[in-house]
């Protein structure tokens, strides 16, 4: 993700304004805005060649990303601001963006405009012409837009507009020169170029504002803009752009109103709605006049959502395509698995012949083989699984399916006190803890956010599904499916009874208030899924050779050696035998009494993985599956141990990036220190009564 | 009537809404204000919408619903 600080100031990298406009060398700055969902990452991705986080649902963006791009001789600098709808002071989006226009610290604005959501589009558009800054429209999309049989007249939108607007398509690479073309000529236009507007009504106002704004609004409003101004101008000398301060002043905007009060008889009614209805008239005006063939808009969409988002099947559906999801991840995800670790078993046996005969010591062979093969060999095996997974859930969020799922989940989580939204970072759980604790921001709500912080870590990440691949295959076979899935059904259903409890214990109960955007449905782009999916097997690649590397190491010395030196293979007397036999007695209650074991789930909270790992190492996994589960089964660890495995590594302490993650967004060590010890005491109670039923049972 | 109360496949114009400030600002600022046409696409329980406002879906929940008074004023999608 791009965002790293929930409460990012406008402008993270305070520069002096004429350092800031051309700060190095570059020539100008061009800044990129638009509507969340209009494809404005992916065309900023498109010209800088970096890889953000692009998804589809707001709040992706929060803080300002910063690139370079060359075009003939110019070094250009490029800035994508959040995706916002409008430019009051409203959120943090908003703020962020505004602000940031404003500061001069932006020489043209490049306004993307999904082509297939004009009216949303436009609305944002007119705003920015306001502002007063050159803009260019970027009109995205434009592929859907002709798929669908409809029209955009190319000649009369600009014309209406008073701004160049370019066709892009940010997904094929086209218009991007052009657009930037655009960019540089528009950069010392000082307001509209030549407007032909059709004035329907006779003005009665004394100014004819028509050759001059792009926005003009009605007579009553054009006045009182007009007084506004003579009473900015009088109070504040040198103010800029007065238009733009008296209409937000007319519209109660907190900021301005803040900073240029004004002392005026009449200034108590609210003209918001007014202005914004008058806004969206004009645009009705350009939409009757440049689109056509409009009612052909959004067919398949409708199809779609019939089902989808259906009042009864809506629930089924969801959770048939998770276990869609989940299926592909196991079975896929194993076949291309067996072949890495064919290869795997290769390159130890050749390590262990090879070295052997150039006569490397023990110690160099063991290191090597049951320590770094082992371990990080053993996770590297799990990456075709991880990749569908992500595959996966870049597939629904890219498509437009993710946030239905806010609506269709709206009805179970609104019964725990939770907004459906809420449901979208506990789904991206799912992947991995950290970004989805982050998306918990898009939340309005502080509390509902330390809720669903604290429930999240419940649901079962990538890392945990390490653990139930390796554990249900080796003791359940053929239900080794079944048994995963069980593992995310129980993740699922403890988040949700935690969060219920919270709400019935709750005093200060406060009123959810569901509204998010539903994108239409597309076909996911290829380059942003791959991007997504690429970002994600690099972290877990990147955590293989760091994190993962060196607690395997740690283990295998804590394995290999005991106080009387070397002990190889075995490990009885290691030191890793000490610390685990000490700690056996709390862990024999949840069937989890086994010093190698206990090791094991202390070194995994550094990553889950590490339990794997970990277990890798001290049963010596490089030899096989074969001989991991015969070491297991010489320890009497049965199928009902794996059981309670599973249970206590879906429910415990996820990993030290999840822990930082919540202290990060939380900015709290005392609720950070609460959720760990919750997850714990949480995942200890849980597994108890699985492993005391469980002994009844069996 | 209210908003919570209303018919899939027909249009209404808002007449008022009550709601706390933030997310009153937040659904002015997607063009839900007094006038506004909406169109209803579906719903489901006491009154959790998916609306079409201004050309884009939303997806509301019954606490926004029930605090939105509208008119009807006719059949068909917008």
């Amino acid at each position: 993700m791009g965002c790293c600080d929930t409460k990012a100031p406008p402008i993270r990298r305070k520069k002096g304004a004429a350092e800031g406009k051309n700060g190095g060398d570059y020539s100008m700055t061009i800044g990129f805005i638009g509507n969340p969902n209009c494809g404005k990452t992916t065309l900023f991705n498109a010209y800088t060649g970096a890889n953000l986080k692009v998804a589809n649902w707001p709040g992706v963006t929060v803080e300002k990303v910063e690139g370079a791009y060359k075009y003939k001789d110019e070094r250009i600098k490029l800035i994508d601001l959040p995706g916002t709808y409008s430019l009051t002071s409203y959120t943090m989006e908003e703020t962020v963006a505004r602000n940031c226009i404003l500061s001069g610290e932006v020489d043209v604005v490049i306004n993307v405009v999904d082509a297939s959501a004009l009216e949303r589009g436009l609305y944002l558009t007119l705003q920015l012409l306001e502002l007063g800054k050159p803009v260019v429209v970027a009109l995205n999309m434009m592929d859907i837009v002709l798929k669908r049989g409809m029209e955009i007249d190319m000649h009369r939108l600009p014309e209406m507009l008073g701004v160049p607007v370019i066709p892009v398509s940010a997904r094929k690479r086209t218009g991007l020169d052009i657009l930037i073309h655009a960019a540089i000529h528009h950069k010392d236009a000082k307001g509209p170029d030549a407007l032909v507007h059709e004035h329907r009504e006779i003005s009665h106002h004394e100014h004819d504002h028509h050759s001059e704004y792009t926005m003009v609004y009605s007579d009553p409003i054009e006045d009182e803009i007009d007084k506004v101004e003579t009473a900015l101008v009088k109070s504040y000398h040198d103010i800029k752009n007065v238009r733009w301060h008296a209409i937000k002043i007319l519209e109660h905007d907190r900021e301005i109103t803040e900073k240029y009060p004004l002392d005026m008889p009449d200034s108590t009614h609210n003209y918001e709605s007014q202005i914004i209805n008058e806004k969206y008239d004009f645009i009705g005006e350009i939409i009757d006049e440049v689109m056509v063939h409009k009612q052909r808009q959004d067919k398949l969409t409708d199809k779609l959502d019939r089902a989808f988002t259906h009042k009864i099947w809506g629930i089924p559906i969801f959770l048939g395509i998770m276990a869609v999801v989940f299926f592909l991840t196991f079975f896929v995800g194993d076949l291309i698995k067996s072949l890495l670790e064919l290869g795997i078993s290769a390159l130890s046996d050749a390590i262990d012949g090879g070295l052997t005969s150039a006569g490397a010591s023990e110690i160099v062979i063991s290191l090597l083989n049951d320590g770094i093969i082992s371990g990080v060999g053993t996770i590297i095996t799990f990456l075709p699984n991880i990749l569908i997974l992500f595959l996966a859930l870049a597939f629904l969020e890219d498509s437009g399916y993710m946030a239905r799922v806010a609506y269709v989940m709206e009805g179970v989580m609104s019964k725990i006190g939770l907004s459906g939204r809420a449901f979208i970072p506990m789904l991206l759980g799912f992947g991995c803890t950290v970004p989805a604790i982050m998306a918990s921001r898009a939340l309005e709500n502080r509390r509902d956010r330390f809720k669903v912080m604290l429930v999240t870590p419940f649901m079962s990440c990538s890392a945990r599904l390490t653990i139930y691949i390796l554990f249900a295959e080796m003791f359940f076979a053929e239900y080794a499916f079944l048994a995963a899935f069980s593992m995310y059904l129980l993740g699922i259903l403890v988040a949700i009874g935690v969060a219920a409890v919270l709400h019935l214990i709750d005093r200060k109960k406060t009123a959810n208030y569901l509204l998010i955007e539903l994108p239409e449905y597309k076909l996911p782009d290829a380059r942003t899924v791959g991007i997504y999916v690429w970002e994600k097997i690099k972290d877990y690649l990147i955590k293989a050779g760091t994190t993962i590397f060196i607690a395997t190491l740690i283990i295998w010395a804590l394995m290999y050696f005991g106080p009387a030196g070397f002990v190889g293979e075995g490990g009885g007397t290691s030191f890793a035998a000490y610390i685990g036999r000490f700690l056996e007695p709390a862990f024999a209650p949840i069937g989890l009494g086994f010093w190698q074991i206990v090791v094991a789930l202390i070194a995994g909270i550094s990553a889950k993985e590490v339990v794997v790992s970990s277990c890798a190492v001290m049963l010596g996994a490089a030899e096989g599956s074969a001989e991991f589960a015969a070491a297991l089964a010489a320890m009497g660890f049965g199928p009902l141990n794996a059981v309670c495995l599973m249970v206590f590594c879906l429910l415990y302490i996820p990993c030290v990036a999840t822990l930082a993650t919540i202290r990060k967004e939380s900015k709290s060590w005392a609720w950070t220190g609460f959720t760990a010890l919750f997850q714990l005491v949480v995942a200890y109670v849980i597994t108890l009564i699985v492993y005391q039923i469980g002994v009844l049972i069996v | 009537m209210y908003l919570n109360e209303a018919q899939v496949g027909k249009n209404y114009t808002v007449e008022k809404i009550t709601l706390p400030f933030e997310t009153e600002r937040r659904l002015e600022a997607l063009g839900m204000t007094n006038r506004a046409p909406v169109s209803v696409l579906n719903r489901k329980g006491k009154g959790i919408l998916i609306i079409k406002l201004r050309g884009t879906r939303f997806a509301l929940g019954y606490n926004i619903t029930k605090n939105i008074e509208v008119e009807e004023s006719g059949d068909g999608v917008l």
